[in-house]
């Protein structure tokens, strides 16, 4: 690459070519105000803010648009540009509202902070202010339409990182105005980001308009775990309340944005919570307190033969209580336990068989992508927001197995059965000459084609397919699982799965139950299965929310979501990340590892910890990786899978409504908002009714 | 792809043929650049305004996103969002025509047709708009009826027009005063028009 040099401010700086201005200013730690300009999108040059002076240059330059060249020389603290700075903001402040006493932005806003960094001390225009009717963009963005200084960011990342063009520039001139062609929600997963977009209070976060101040918020670095994706948000509580959420950087996951659930769905944190144990007691449940609770559970499991219990994990389960439920259930010599809730149950004897094994940053290097009965926009929305980075980049073709779906990009359909697979094998499909003249090629497989009867054969088959095209080679290995539950990587690799040969799976475990084999369940937040198929065993739900779970239990052990416990999850990539307690579970709710520590001692045999350092300490002796936080180990490429019948039946979609797929999203009322108002507008809605 | 779906608007079948030639102008994969032509045919078969439906339309006939269509659609002025009369008068209003009499031109189409600047009368036959400059300015005051210019406008003068075009006759453009053959109505050329 060749570099460049020029001269900022008196100093020396090589750039590398094609670097902008702006961009050589930042090099050198110089602060350039800036409003249209994200390093993350198209450059606009429409706000003026970053004027810088060039020596030979006859009039000021918008330095984000301005490459560096050879020999340049710019200055950005002269007298000259303090007062092009000025004459900007106050050509930007002509027609902005002075309402920052009444704005949500207030506190964070780009143009407040600027104004009284850059800005005069007054304004000396004495014509009204212009008025721009609020647009209804749904139940997620607040629009103050008059606030907005028309950078045109939140236009250019619907087009470019959320893939859904619904925004634009209308009209022109003094009226021009932002705003969609039809009002209405915005059919996008990834709109909220608009929200961190916008450098004005022009679109803000409608379902925390008026709760609070950024100044007043206690601000604590967690992970998502509505999805596998493990997306680094940021919880903002105030008191013992979680206020709203929002990104954090993590270049390898989410870059900056997150999905829409991930950000919305935590109103659904304050209700239908589990705050006391219950037990059932003549068909109701009647509150109770932890020692009678673990006293019935006792009881109950006193006199049982070890074949007559069994354990089901759900979506949203930790590392940590993963471990301690399985030394729990090794204690009282249970092989029945499994993470897999959805039923699956493919060959995932080694790690390469169930994660991301390209990484999800590994994505931009891929140059052929093929998706495999999955939706990627809902089963991992930022995910999805990669391959199109990555799609928008070119040369990089993407075809798709199974169902019909929106993605934001175009691919290429190659059909919608495991018959597809087979055919792309034998070189049928025209989309095999892109998988063999790519150089890294990859497979994306979705639960559409895993969690159904022959999961397995299809999973063995993509081996195949990887191997037949190289997908795993030196350096690369495109053969990737995508996840859709957070718990399921950091499950298979605790081995939370049936043990020895007579373990019962998931399946199994229903149908003993149904067939009234099997006396006593414990449900570690599984809500998604079928709660008619646990015929009358005795149902112990250790859960935070009142789903539907905790409907069928006869003893419920109220946990800690996500945002109020310390806890380990592991990505769809296999990167073992931490969730940080922003606030306390709520009354009687404890974190789920101490409940089942608690009741190993409820039981006369207790587990050999009572902190979470030494339960981490034992979980690492066995499973080291789990300590090396935020690191994605490789792993080894071996033979796999199980052979069986394929299905002619079409890969269909998993997730039908994106908006709710676990407890907590099925409590908030915003996302009950974006069922009703969203959802029937996309086709996934469509297909539901 | 887009919320505003097409429900109502559809080019006819002539129109079609029409849309698809000009479509062909373009290199494979450019067709996009056929927006504004597009959206001009839809406005003609449209009584001379663009519902959203028609933008939608055309947006999908281009395979480009709805919005798109909807910036330019609203970025010129050409084109018109909500109905107008059968004629639309548009008055232009920049100061050529100003310093040549212009406000008073107004003032005679305002109180022949009964409306302000801005509206439609209520038999819908004429809508009244001031634009900028319409690019005769040599012709000072001017004025543009649909597709037709009107030059050397003269209070009377547009008055006549308005009569002819209410009485269902086509007036001629350049109808009022002599020009000396510098109008744009071609019959001026070695003389008077």
């Amino acid at each position: 690459m060749r570099m460049i040099k020029l001269t900022i401010n008196g100093q020396e700086v090589e750039v590398a070519e094609g670097t902008s201005v702006l961009q050589a200013c930042e090099q050198l730690g110089i602060e350039i105000p800036r409003f249209c300009y994200h390093d993350r999108l198209s450059v606009a040059g429409s706000c003026r803010m970053c004027l810088v002076d060039i020596e030979k240059a006859p009039k000021p330059v918008a330095s984000c648009t301005m490459p560096c060249a050879n020999g340049m020389v710019v200055h950005t603290d002269t007298e000259a540009v303090k007062q092009e700075r000025q004459g900007v903001m106050e050509m930007l402040l002509l027609n902005h509202p002075l309402d920052c006493p009444v704005c949500d932005q207030g506190g964070e806003c780009d143009l407040q902070d600027q104004a009284f960094a850059y800005g005069r001390d007054r304004c000396r225009c004495t014509e009204t202010r212009r008025k721009v009717a609020d647009k209804d963009l749904g139940p997620l963005i607040k629009t103050v339409m008059t606030r907005c200084i028309h950078c045109t960011r939140c236009v250019r990342f619907m087009e470019e990182i959320a893939g859904s063009p619904e925004l634009g520039g209308i009209y022109r001139g003094e009226k021009m105005e932002i705003g969609p062609c039809c009002e209405g929600p915005l059919h996008s997963e990834l709109s909220g980001n608009l929200v961190d977009i916008c450098p004005v209070g022009a679109l803000t976060n409608k379902p925390y308009a008026f709760r609070a101040r950024p100044w007043e918020l206690t601000k604590t670095e967690s992970i998502d775990v509505m999805d596998a994706v493990g997306c680094n948000i940021r919880i903002d509580s105030r008191g013992n309340e979680v206020m709203r959420i929002v990104p954090r950087l993590h270049e390898d996951i989410n870059e900056e944005w997150i999905n829409d659930k991930a950000r919305f769905a935590c109103d659904g944190l304050r209700l239908q919570r589990l705050d006391v144990p219950y037990i059932r007691k003549d068909g109701q449940l009647k509150s109770a307190s932890w020692a009678e609770a673990f006293d019935v559970i006792a009881k109950k499991l006193r006199p049982l033969a070890p074949h007559q219990i069994a354990a089901l994990a759900g979506d949203m389960t930790d590392c940590e209580t993963l471990f301690a439920m399985k030394q729990l259930m090794g204690k009282l010599d249970c092989p029945h336990y499994d993470c897999r809730q959805d039923g699956v149950d493919y060959d995932v004897s080694k790690r390469a068989t169930y994660v991301m094994n390209s990484t999800i940053a590994g994505i931009e290097e891929a140059d052929a992508i093929l998706l495999v009965g999955t939706n990627p926009r809902h089963e991992g929305t930022l995910v999805n927001a990669r391959i199109l980075k990555r799609w928008r980049k070119g040369g990089c073709p993407v075809g798709l197995i199974g169902a019909p779906v929106e993605l934001g990009y175009p691919y290429r359909p190659v059909g919608e059965s495991a018959l597809a697979m087979r055919d792309l094998i034998e070189g049928k499909h025209p989309f095999a000459d892109f998988l063999r003249k790519a150089q890294k090629p990859m497979l994306l497989l979705g639960a559409g084609a895993l969690a159904r009867p022959d999961g397995p054969a299809v999973h063995a088959l993509a081996r195949e397919l990887a191997e037949a095209f190289g997908m795993v080679r030196e350096g690369w290995n495109g053969f990737n699982v995508l996840q859709k539950a957070a718990s399921r990587v950091g499950g298979l690799d605790l081995g939370f799965l049936p043990s020895g040969q007579y373990g019962m799976n998931t399946n199994s475990i229903l149908a003993a139950a149904q067939g009234g084999r099997l006396e006593v369940l414990f449900l570690l937040g599984a809500d998604e299965i079928d709660m008619d198929r646990l015929g009358k065993s005795f149902v112990v739900y250790m859960g935070h929310h009142g789903d539907k779970g905790a409907g069928r239990a006869d003893v419920i052990l109220p946990s800690a979501a996500y945002s109020e416990k310390d806890a380990t999850y592991v990505n769809t990539e296999g990167r073992p990340q931490r969730t940080y307690r922003a606030v306390f579970p709520p009354g009687q709710a404890r974190a789920d590892w101490e409940i089942i520590v608690g009741l190993s001692h409820a039981l006369g045999d207790g587990l050999a910890y009572d902190t979470l350092a030494a339960l981490r300490e034992a979980m690492g002796k066995v499973h080291p990786h789990l300590l090396r936080i935020d690191e994605v180990p490789t792993n080894a490429w071996k033979p796999f899978g199980a052979t069986g019948k394929l299905s002619i039946q079409p890969f269909t979609p998993v997730i039908d409504n994106f908006y709710m797929t676990d407890p907590i999203s099925r409590c908030s009322p915003t996302m009950a908002r974006c069922t009703a108002e969203i959802l029937p507008l996309l086709p996934e809605g469509r297909r539901r009714a | 792809m887009s919320f505003c779906a097409p429900k109502d608007f559809f080019f006819s079948p002539e129109n079609l043929e029409v849309a698809k030639k000009i479509m062909a102008k373009y290199p494979a994969g450019k067709q996009a650049s056929a927006l504004v032509p597009l959206l001009d045919l839809a406005q003609r078969q449209n009584g001379n305004w663009l519902p959203r439906s028609a933008i939608a339309y055309v947006a999908e006939l281009l395979e480009v996103p709805a919005i798109r269509a909807f910036e330019v659609a609203t970025f010129y002025t050409m084109f018109n969002l909500e109905p107008v009369g059968k004629y639309l008068i548009q008055l232009c209003r920049t100061t050529p025509c100003w310093l040549a009499g212009g406000e008073a031109i107004a003032q005679a189409c305002q109180v022949r047709l009964g409306i302000k600047v801005g509206e439609t009368t209520p038999d819908k036959m004429f809508t009244l708009k001031e634009v900028e400059c319409l690019g005769a300015c040599v012709n000072a005051p001017v004025m543009q009826i649909n597709d037709d210019t009107y030059e050397n406008l003269t209070p009377d003068g547009v008055v006549k027009i308005i009569d002819a075009l209410a009485r269902g006759d086509k007036p001629p453009a350049a109808f009022v005063t002599g020009c000396g053959g510098t109008c744009s109505c071609g019959k001026g050329k070695g003389g008077k028009c």
